[in-house]
C-alpha cells in the first residue's frame, strides 16, 4: 500500500503488533498442533511422542486413510463435483438476477431484495425437514428424479439434490453482492453500448461482467470454498457413502462408541483444507475485492 | 436530418420530467439544450436517443416517428459527460466497438477507425487502456467512437464538464468546427451558458421541464422573453432591482427611492403604468459617469473582481447590489462613492408576476 500512509512512528505500531500477536498465537497454535499431530503417534503439547512418551514417534500412519480408504478419493472427486456445480450454479443465477434487480424496475422488485434478506437469515437448519420433502417429491419426477449419470439426479439422496439445495441456500447472498457490483457500473457505459447497436443481453455480457470480473472472482472463490466445506446439507440428505463429500466422512470419524483416534481426524481435516489454503493463497487479492465493492478501471 | 419533438413528455411516476416539449432542429444545425440541473434537458436526450421512451408525444427523425426504435437502429452517435468507454477495451478496440456490432467488413472497420482517430489527433494511442489515458483524451476518443459509425444526428450530454477549464475552451472550438465541417445534426446538453452561446447555432432554454425559448443566441440574448432567460443567459449576468416606470410623452424614468434613471421611450412605454416591475439590465450596459451627469445615480464600490481584459465591479446602489464591466485598471477601491449610467436603449422589463417581459412579447 500507499508507504505515507503510516503516519506514526515505528515505535507507536510495536503495541498493536503484541497486542495482534498474543490474540492470534492460540489459533497459529492449533494450526501447528494439527500439522504436528498428523505425522506423529501422539503428541505431548507440539511435541511428537511416541506410545511411550518419548520424543520421536514420527510416522505416516495417520495418513494411511489415502491408500487403505479408496473411497476418500471418490469422496473428494463428489466434493469437488459439489462445490464446482454450485459455484456454477451461483454464478450463473445471481449475476443475471443481480442485474436485473440493479437495473431493471419492475413490480415487486423491493419485496424480492427484502425477502431475499430475510430467507438468507434463515438458518438451514431449520429448514431440513421441509427440503426433505421438496427432495422426496423431486425424485418421483422422471429422470430429473434420479435419472441423471453421476450427479444421479436431483432428488433425494443424490448429489444433484445436494448441490441444487445448496444453491438455493448460497443464491441470497450471491445476488446481493452481485447487485452490489452491478450497482457500481455507471449507467453512462450502459447506454453507450445500447447507443453503439448492443442488446439488453450483449451489454450484460460483453460489457458490464468484464467489469464485475473481481466481484466474479471473489464471489465464485467463496462459494466453492463454502460448497467444499458443505457438511449439514451432504450430511442430511446422502446417506450412501459412496455418494457422500469429505466433511460427512470426517464426522463420521468422530463415533461415539469406538476410540476416536484424533490424530487420524487430523490428517483427515488437513487433507480437506489443502486445496483451500492453496485457492486462499492465490486469490487473496480477489477475495479483498468482495468488500471493497465494484470495478476499479480506468474511469 | 431533421430531428422533430412533437408535444414529447417524461413522467417518471408523478414527476413529470419533460412536460411537451415542442421543438424542430434542422438539418446539420448544432443545437443546444440548456438549463439548469433538474430541468429535464438530459432527459430530453436520452429520449432522443431511445434510452427512455416517451410519456406523451413523439420524437420524429425526418419523417419517421422513433418512440418505440431501440437505440440500436437510430443511427446515433452520443458522447457522454463521464466518456463512458469501455474501460476493458483498447482505444482501437473501443472505436471499432459500434462497427463491430454492425458487421462493417474487417478492411472498411480498420480503415474508418484510422481516418477517425487521426482526425481527433488519438492515432498514437489506439493501443492504450481509457484508464492510461488523460480526460481530453478519453473525450477524444469518446468523440471518435461516436462519430465513426457516421451517425446520422449526434447527441452531447454535457461532454466538456469533467475536463480542466484551458482544455474546455480548445475542445469547445473543436467541436463547433467538427461539427461544421460534417454537417450532423447536433443536440448538445450544457448547464453551462458559455458553451451554448459559442457553439450553437440555435439554443433550447428548459426551466421546470418545460422548454422557455428556441432562438438564436443573438435573440436570447438581446431580448429574453422571461426573467429566467435573462438571468441565465450572458455571463456575467444580468442584474435585476424592482423599479416603477412612469412618464408621458416620450420622456420615460425608472424609479426607486433613491433611484432616478431614464429609460428609452419605447421601452419605457410598455413597462409604464403597471405599478411595480423588474428592471434588468447587463453589467456591460451600467457605466460609470462624471458625478452630477444628468441621469446617473450614485453608488458605492461593494467589491471589485479584476478579470484582467476588464473589471467586474459589484456596487450597492439605492439598496440593492448590481454588478458592472469596467475597463481594466479603473483605479476603483471598495467603498469609493461614484455615479452610474445606465444604458437607457439597454433597459429591460419584466412582470414580477408571470416572469414574462413586458418588452417581447
Amino acid at each position: 500500500m500507499d508507504e505515507n500512509m503510516g503516519v506514526g512512528k515505528r515505535g507507536q505500531e510495536v503495541l498493536p503488533m503484541i497486542v495482534l500477536t498474543l490474540v492470534t498465537i492460540p489459533i497459529v497454535v492449533g494450526y501447528i498442533w494439527i500439522f504436528v499431530s498428523t505425522f506423529a503417534q501422539r503428541t505431548y503439547g507440539l511435541m511428537p511422542v511416541d506410545s511411550n512418551g518419548d520424543p520421536g514417534g514420527l510416522t505416516l500412519a495417520n495418513w494411511s486413510f489415502l491408500w487403505e480408504d479408496p473411497i476418500i478419493w471418490r469422496l473428494t472427486l463428489n466434493t469437488f463435483v459439489l462445490a464446482t456445480l454450485l459455484t456454477l450454479g451461483v454464478l450463473l443465477v445471481s449475476s443475471l438476477a443481480g442485474y436485473a434487480l440493479s437495473r431493471i424496475s419492475f413490480p415487486g422488485r423491493k419485496i424480492f431484495l427484502g425477502t431475499t434478506l430475510i430467507l438468507h437469515a434463515f438458518p438451514s437448519v431449520t429448514l431440513l425437514i421441509a427440503i426433505y420433502f421438496v427432495l422426496r417429491w423431486i425424485t418421483g419426477v422422471p429422470v430429473l428424479g434420479r435419472g441423471i449419470p453421476f450427479l444421479g439426479g436431483f432428488g433425494y439422496n443424490t448429489l444433484g439434490g445436494v448441490i441444487l439445495v445448496s444453491v438455493a441456500l448460497e443464491l441470497p447472498l450471491g445476488i446481493w453482492l452481485m447487485k452490489g457490483f452491478f450497482d457500481n457500473i455507471s449507467w453512462d457505459i450502459e447506454r453507450a453500448a445500447l447507443i453503439d447497436g448492443c442488446t439488453r443481453f450483449r451489454v450484460w455480457w460483453q460489457i458490464v461482467m468484464p467489469l464485475i470480473r473481481p466481484g466474479i472472482a471473489a464471489l465464485a472463490i467463496f462459494t466453492f470454498i463454502s460448497g467444499w466445506n458443505a457438511f449439514l446439507i451432504p450430511y442430511t440428505f446422502l446417506t450412501k457413502e459412496e455418494l457422500s463429500t469429505l466433511a460427512p466422512y470426517l464426522r463420521g470419524l468422530l463415533s461415539d462408541t469406538a476410540p476416536v483416534s484424533y490424530s487420524t481426524v487430523a490428517a483427515v481435516g488437513l487433507f480437506q483444507l489443502i486445496p483451500v489454503i492453496v485457492f486462499f493463497i492465490f486469490t487473496q487479492e480477489y477475495l479483498l475485492n468482495i468488500f471493497g465493492g465494484g470495478s476499479k478501471g480506468g474511469v | 436530418m431533421i430531428v422533430t419533438f412533437d408535444n414529447l413528455t417524461k413522467r417518471f411516476g408523478d414527476v413529470v420530467a419533460v412536460d411537451t416539449v415542442n421543438m424542430q432542429v434542422q438539418d446539420g444545425e448544432f443545437v443546444a439544450l440548456l438549463g439548469p440541473s433538474g430541468c429535464g434537458k438530459t432527459t430530453t436526450l436520452l429520449m432522443a436517443a431511445g434510452i427512455y421512451s416517451p410519456s406523451g408525444g413523439e420524437i420524429r427523425f425526418g419523417d419517421k416517428i422513433m418512440n418505440n426504435v431501440p437505440p440500436k437502429d437510430r443511427n446515433i452517435g452520443m458522447v457522454f459527460q463521464s466518456y463512458a468507454l469501455y474501460p476493458h477495451m483498447t482505444v482501437y478496440e473501443n472505436i471499432v466497438f459500434p462497427m463491430k456490432l454492425k458487421k462493417v467488413p474487417k478492411s472498411t472497420m480498420d480503415e474508418r477507425a484510422r481516418q477517425v482517430a487521426d482526425k481527433m489527433g488519438i492515432g498514437d494511442l489506439l493501443d492504450r487502456k481509457p484508464g492510461q489515458l488523460s480526460g481530453g483524451q478519453q473525450q477524444r476518443v469518446a468523440l471518435g467512437r461516436a462519430l465513426v459509425k457516421q451517425p446520422d444526428v449526434l447527441l452531447f450530454d454535457e461532454p466538456l464538464s469533467n475536463l480542466d477549464a484551458r482544455l474546455r475552451y480548445t475542445m469547445r472550438a473543436e467541436i463547433k468546427r467538427l461539427q461544421f465541417e460534417l454537417g450532423i445534426t447536433s443536440i448538445y446538453v450544457t448547464h453551462d451558458q458559455v458553451e451554448a452561446m459559442t457553439m450553437a447555432d440555435r439554443i433550447a432554454v428548459m426551466q421546470d421541464s418545460q422548454l422557455q425559448a428556441f432562438d438564436t443566441p443573438a435573440e436570447l440574448y438581446d431580448r429574453p422573453r422571461t426573467l429566467f432567460i435573462g438571468g441565465f443567459v450572458g455571463n456575467p449576468p444580468m442584474n435585476f432591482m424592482d423599479v416603477e416606470v412612469t412618464g408621458q410623452s416620450g420622456n420615460f424614468q425608472a424609479r426607486r427611492p433613491n433611484f432616478n434613471i431614464p429609460v428609452a421611450a419605447q421601452r419605457g412605454r410598455k413597462a409604464s403604468d403597471r405599478g411595480e416591475v423588474v428592471l434588468g439590465i447587463r453589467p456591460e450596459d451600467v457605466s460609470i459617469c462624471a458625478p452630477d451627469e444628468a441621469g446617473c445615480v450614485a453608488g458605492e464600490v461593494y467589491v471589485v473582481e479584476p478579470m484582467g481584459r476588464d473589471d467586474l465591479v459589484g456596487f450597492l446602489v439605492a439598496d440593492t447590489h448590481l454588478y458592472a464591466l469596467t475597463n481594466a485598471g479603473s483605479g476603483l477601491k471598495i467603498g469609493d462613492q461614484v455615479a452610474l449610467r445606465f444604458n437607457p436603449d439597454k433597459a429591460q422589463f419584466f412582470d414580477p408576476k408571470t416572469a414574462r417581459s413586458l418588452l417581447w412579447e
